[in-house]
């Protein structure tokens, strides 16, 4: 029902809420918000809200990378944000969001991670992001994407002396950033191709495709979704309208 | 040393700056805002809906099922891992104790009303603000409720009873106090009583006397923050 709705008014080329198919909704993203958090942003994209905030910690390395720093993604579907939204363990939807966040930042070496190194093999900053949903109205994986690079920008230090952590007193320190990826997802409904979907288009979705780009227009990450399959003319197409629409979410950084 | 002016320079009854809204989040039933100091809470209110599983629903009565969470970045110090905790699990229960007295939930049986409290920024006084915020969150779900709920904490810092201890206060290393209190503004009764440290006797009434003052200030900034949702422009 809903999904034929849907496509009878995408083959005039409307949306569910009057927007183009290949048109976000009002995007704001604020830093600095979160005065616990060692940095952190509120995006919101429409009336769909997420807070991002970063922790800063000082860890052993991984065994295997000695000399860099440790990141981690976590991502919390609060059932306060979507009243399909259940409390307890993080689900299937709430793991696939941390991972591609997590993916388009590792992948684009987002953080120069050796700067991270304290003493190798022994102590390195971990950087833990943590994405909470405050309104889900749609699209949570781009908002989070997006707050998840404002927050790491906006991230100061905290004092480290004495082998401890201070986090009462944030230095100037930065964190060492190399690349801004942006992440936008592409939904395919029909034949049809859509940016910034809402809950009801998320709904009637045959296929999505998460493509995270840097500045330089690579492609650094990739994610799809949903049950039926691409043709590779589709790709092509997604990566366009992705590369297209980067512009305008970097200009929000 | 005693404790002769506060460490932020407010008043023994002073609380920290309140702000309050409503409406906050759009996909809930009902939700609200409140902010003291730099304690921030957001509550949001989805019910009275479908109970599961089942052997949980009352068929007398329609539940209450509170939720208290702080986010991983809004501690003091390190992250705090998500996924809940024995703190975590008391805090949800007594307010969830707190906020029943004022509502009448017997119209709405087998069903749930469910309210999540998240705390994106913290500096004492979070139980408190949770409640403050939940109350009002369930005041624009439109429930029937006999009275609103104000809460707030008094405390005791060496020999000074005081209003809204914030974190510094709280860990204040000498004899102290800290007595969480929610009232019914209305009908001054009292729904959540708290307390970890040691007074008198005598401190404790004068306590819940400035608890009741003080709740009456916080319900003034409730009532407001509910009309300004529903102003006509």
């Amino acid at each position: 029902m809903l999904k034929e709705h849907l496509l009878r008014s995408l083959s005039k080329s409307i949306r569910y809420d009057g927007r183009k198919p290949d048109e976000f909704r009002p995007i704001t993203v604020e830093t600095g918000i979160i005065k616990s958090a060692e940095g952190s942003a509120r995006v919101k994209i429409g009336r769909t809200e997420v807070l991002v905030g970063v922790k800063m910690g000082v860890e052993t390395p991984y065994p295997d990378t000695p000399a860099q720093g440790n990141l981690m993604v976590n991502a919390e579907l609060l059932p306060l944000s979507n009243p399909l939204f259940e409390s307890g363990p993080p689900g299937d939807q709430a793991v696939e969001l941390a991972r591609v966040v997590d993916r388009g930042i590792r992948e684009s070496e987002a953080i120069d991670v050796k700067k991270l190194c304290i003493k190798e093999g022994e102590k390195v900053w971990s950087v833990m992001i943590d994405v909470c949903t405050i309104n889900d109205e749609g699209n949570l994986l781009d908002a989070a994407a997006l707050g998840a690079i404002a927050a790491l920008k906006d991230t100061k230090f905290p004092k480290y002396e004495d082998e401890k952590v201070d986090y009462l007193t944030k230095t100037k320190k930065s964190l060492p950033l190399l690349r801004e990826p942006i992440s936008i997802t592409v939904l395919k409904i029909g034949n049809y191709f859509i940016v910034d979907p809402l809950s009801e288009e998320e709904q009637a979705t045959d296929a999505r495709l998460t493509v995270a780009v840097t500045q330089d227009n690579n492609i650094c990450a990739l994610q799809k979704g949903g049950e039926t399959p691409f043709m590779p003319e589709d790709i092509e197409k997604i990566v366009d309208l992705v590369l297209e629409k980067s512009v305008e979410l970097r200009k929000k950084l | 040393m005693a404790y002769t002016k506060r460490f932020d320079g407010r008043d023994w009854e002073e609380t920290r700056p309140i702000e309050a809204k409503v409406g906050v989040i759009p996909r809930a039933d009902g939700s609200a805002m409140f902010k003291i100091g730099n304690t921030v809470a957001l509550a949001a209110v989805y019910g009275p809906r479908d109970l599961h599983p089942k052997f949980l629903q009352n068929p007398q009565t329609g539940i209450l099922r509170c939720h208290y969470n702080m986010m991983p970045f809004s501690g003091h110090g390190e992250r705090v891992r998500p996924g809940g905790s024995r703190r975590s699990r008391e805090l949800s229960m007594v307010i969830e104790k707190s906020l029943l007295p004022v509502l009448d939930l017997s119209e709405y049986p087998n069903a749930v009303v469910d309210v999540f409290i998240e705390l994106p920024q913290t500096d004492a006084g979070t139980r408190c603000a949770g409640i403050t915020a939940a109350a009002m969150a369930l005041a624009d779900a439109g429930l029937a409720m006999k009275d609103l709920i104000s809460a707030v904490a008094i405390g005791k810092v060496d020999d000074k009873i005081l209003v809204d201890l914030n974190y510094d206060e709280e860990a204040y290393d000498g004899p102290k106090a800290d007595i969480p209190v929610a009232m019914t503004p209305n009908s001054g009764k009292i729904t959540l009583l708290q307390m970890d440290g040691e007074i008198t006797k005598k401190e404790l009434k004068k306590a819940l006397e400035m608890a009741k003052k003080v709740c009456s200030q916080i319900y003034e900034i409730q009532k407001n923050a509910l009309k300004e949702k529903f102003k006509v422009q």
